[in-house]
């Protein structure tokens, strides 16, 4: 598995694509941090493109990837290799280069800027965790995506789709139902929900740790009481393992039974 | 000969309180061991000098012009039985006294220094801790409240006392002082012609500063931090403020300004940062707000209902989560000149003001009103998308709140 996921790790880090997507973050970062001149006012920004962008360039990326190294893994296929190693090592190659080219993207120009006199250590550590976790996330989805279709125009518009759902039609169908039912106590039931939804909830935690003025009114109370404490970041990070874990395991057993 | 006589008799009088005015000074150690001896020695214009050390006394009452002046804070302890100074004559001042321990009680309002009935009065350099009620004020006018450090131990509302209370008095100064940790800071009752200025109110359980029925009031530079509730102004007509600060009121029912049926106010100059509501304003009308500034607050401004023509002119409205929410119709309340950090327009003719009307009010905001519950999506995508098709074209937003002439460029 090892070998694979280094053999996939090093073909992606020499190919263009991450070089690009690493000068973008560089550039993201050094042109927020110039323009701004503020660490708080960056991480909000970022805030807003990471929980976009991290799960669109993820699912794309699996994608592409593994239509376009398919040849190859039916070549790893006929040597006598285990097969969850040949595609979890592949998935874990492209996560792994994914976030790196983040962490590294976004690393260097607020280190440069003076991150660690600063206050906003924390939430800058947080956001980088929540965007780790959307790669990998978001990955795993798109390798299962392609794992269940052949058809590959099926497989970017299936995950596209699902993306599109993840970050926009779940709010929509979430806000009518909040609407619909504002007659109950929904408190537990929009807790609920959010965990439900990858992106919503790094959302939540990012945003709880910036914009509380806002939140901590009545309503927003109930909220920071349970994901402002340690007991909802525990929580919080649990489901998003579980966001990982699941799609892996479906990986795992999918992987084992498909005909090739 | 009637007039001379009068005026011989007058200029005698005066001479002899000159001549009788006198030092009494109060030590642990002096023939004078205690404030209510002196008091009682004391004739009317004497000076009582009060030296370092500890006097247990409580209930004490001032009922002659004396000034009463503490050298190096001396301690007046009222072992928690009860009121400590009660001044019931003109012309008293008070004046470098440290007085602690003052008694609760659930059914009179004990004060470290009450004013009863008194005019000219002047409390000034005094640090009140451990209290119940520290400076009250009642029925009493023409007097100076200056430079004094008011340090309570509130926990609860039910218990604690205010900081300094004017209760029908008129025309007092409040100036410079500095009240922390009791239930209101600062509050007025039926007081008005009350000039408040430079003062700091801190950490309060409920209010920083607290009007009720106080007509032709003035406050200026005063600072409200961390309250409970921050500032609320109530019934009341011709306030002035100018120049405060509001700031870090949040929590589940802070405001920074709470205005509940306030006319013709003046609301200038201050500057409002971190409160989860910066202004919360009910039912007042003709109140004019600019040149505010309004900084990362949740709500800059809300609006409940049954206001008539305010004008928001010439504020700074920076990075706030809503500018402004509105629960009800416009009425002819007026918004212009103002700049909005979230302004999107441009400025083709280069004469500072925008081309394009702003809409402060955000189809995200009225949802939130409706459904308290669905903040939980702000800063979704898909809040943006439909916050901008309402921008677009307004259905749900009140279609005539905009402001026709954003500034451009932040008002220094």
């Amino acid at each position: 598995m090892f070998k694979i996921l280094k053999y996939s790790f090093f073909d992606l880090i020499r190919s263009r694509w991450s070089y690009v997507y690493l000068l973008f973050y560089l550039l993201l970062g050094c042109v927020l941090l110039f323009l701004n001149n503020d660490l708080s006012k960056a991480v909000i920004t970022l805030m807003n493109v990471i929980i976009i962008l991290i799960p669109l360039i993820g699912t794309i990326f699996g994608v592409m990837y593994y239509y376009n190294s398919k040849e190859f893994t039916e070549l790893l296929l006929a040597q006598p290799i285990k097969r969850s190693s040949i595609f979890i090592g592949q998935y874990l190659g492209v996560a792994l280069s994914l976030s790196m080219s983040l962490i590294i993207g976004l690393g260097i120009p607020f280190i440069l800027y003076g991150l660690f006199q600063s206050n906003e250590i924390w939430d800058f550590v947080l956001l980088l965790v929540t965007g780790t976790f959307l790669t990998l996330i978001f990955t795993a989805i798109a390798f299962n995506i392609a794992l269940y279709n052949e058809n590959k125009i099926k497989g970017f518009s299936y995950s596209i789709l699902f993306w599109l759902f993840m970050a926009v039609i779940y709010d929509g169908l979430f806000l009518m139902s909040l609407i619909a039912f504002q007659s109950y106590p929904l408190d537990s039931f929009s807790i609920g929900a959010t965990l439900f939804n990858p992106i919503d909830l790094s959302r939540i935690l990012i945003i709880l740790k910036l914009d509380i003025s806002a939140l901590l009114g009545y309503t927003g109370a109930v909220f920071q009481k349970f994901f402002g404490t340690s007991f909802g970041l525990l929580v919080s990070i649990a489901a998003l393992s579980l966001w990982v874990i699941v799609p892996l395991l479906n990986m795992y057993r999918k992987c084992r039974k498909k005909d090739f | 000969m009637c007039l001379l006589k009068n005026f011989l008799i007058g200029s005698m009088l005066f001479c002899g309180l000159q001549i009788t005015a006198q030092t009494i000074e109060v030590c642990n150690g002096c023939p004078v061991s205690s404030l209510k001896a002196a008091i009682k020695m004391a004739q009317a214009g004497d000076t009582i000098l009060v030296k370092r050390g500890t006097y247990k006394e409580y209930n004490i009452v001032v009922d002659k012009p004396l000034t009463i002046k503490g050298e190096n804070f001396p301690v007046i302890d009222g072992e928690d039985q009860g009121e400590i100074i009660r001044i019931v004559s003109d012309h008293v001042t008070i004046d470098g006294l440290f007085i602690v321990n003052v008694g609760t009680s659930y059914t009179s309002d004990h004060a470290a220094i009450r004013v009863v009935r008194s005019e000219h009065f002047l409390i000034q350099h005094v640090v009140l801790e451990k209290l119940f009620f520290g400076i009250y004020i009642e029925k009493s006018n023409h007097g100076k409240i200056y430079h004094n450090t008011i340090i309570g131990d509130a926990q609860d509302e039910y218990n604690s006392g205010n900081g300094i209370q004017l209760w029908y008095s008129k025309h007092v100064v409040v100036e410079k002082n500095n009240v922390q940790k009791v239930r209101d800071g600062i509050y007025l009752e039926f007081s008005d012609n009350i000039t408040i200025n430079e003062n700091t109110s801190t950490n309060n359980l409920r209010y920083g500063l607290h009007f009720m029925f106080s007509n032709d009031d003035l406050y200026t530079n005063n600072t409200f931090e961390n309250n409970g509730a921050g500032v609320a102004v109530m019934f009341s007509k011709r306030i002035k403020m100018l120049n405060n600060t509001f700031k870090k009121n949040w929590g589940t029912a802070a405001f920074g300004l709470l205005l509940k049926e306030i006319n013709d106010a003046e609301i200038k100059g201050n500057v409002f940062e971190e409160n989860t509501v910066a202004i919360n304003i009910e039912g007042s009308n003709r109140v004019v707000y600019s040149g505010n500034d309004f900084i990362s607050n949740g709500y800059a401004i809300k609006v409940l209902g049954a206001c008539y023509t305010n004008t928001f002119e010439k504020n700074n409205f920076l990075y706030n989560s809503f500018d402004v929410s509105y629960h009800s119709k416009i009425n002819d309340t007026i918004f212009q000149h103002n700049y909005w950090s979230s302004y999107t327009g441009y400025d083709l003719d280069k004469d500072g003001v925008g081309d394009v009307p702003y809409r402060p009010v955000k189809l995200f905001s009225y949802i939130v009103n409706k459904t308290p519950e669905t903040i939980i999506l702000m800063r979704s995508l898909f809040i943006d998308i439909i916050d901008f098709s309402e921008k677009v074209s307004p259905v749900f937003t009140p279609d005539n709140l905009l402001d026709m002439t954003p500034h451009i460029k932040r008002y220094k």
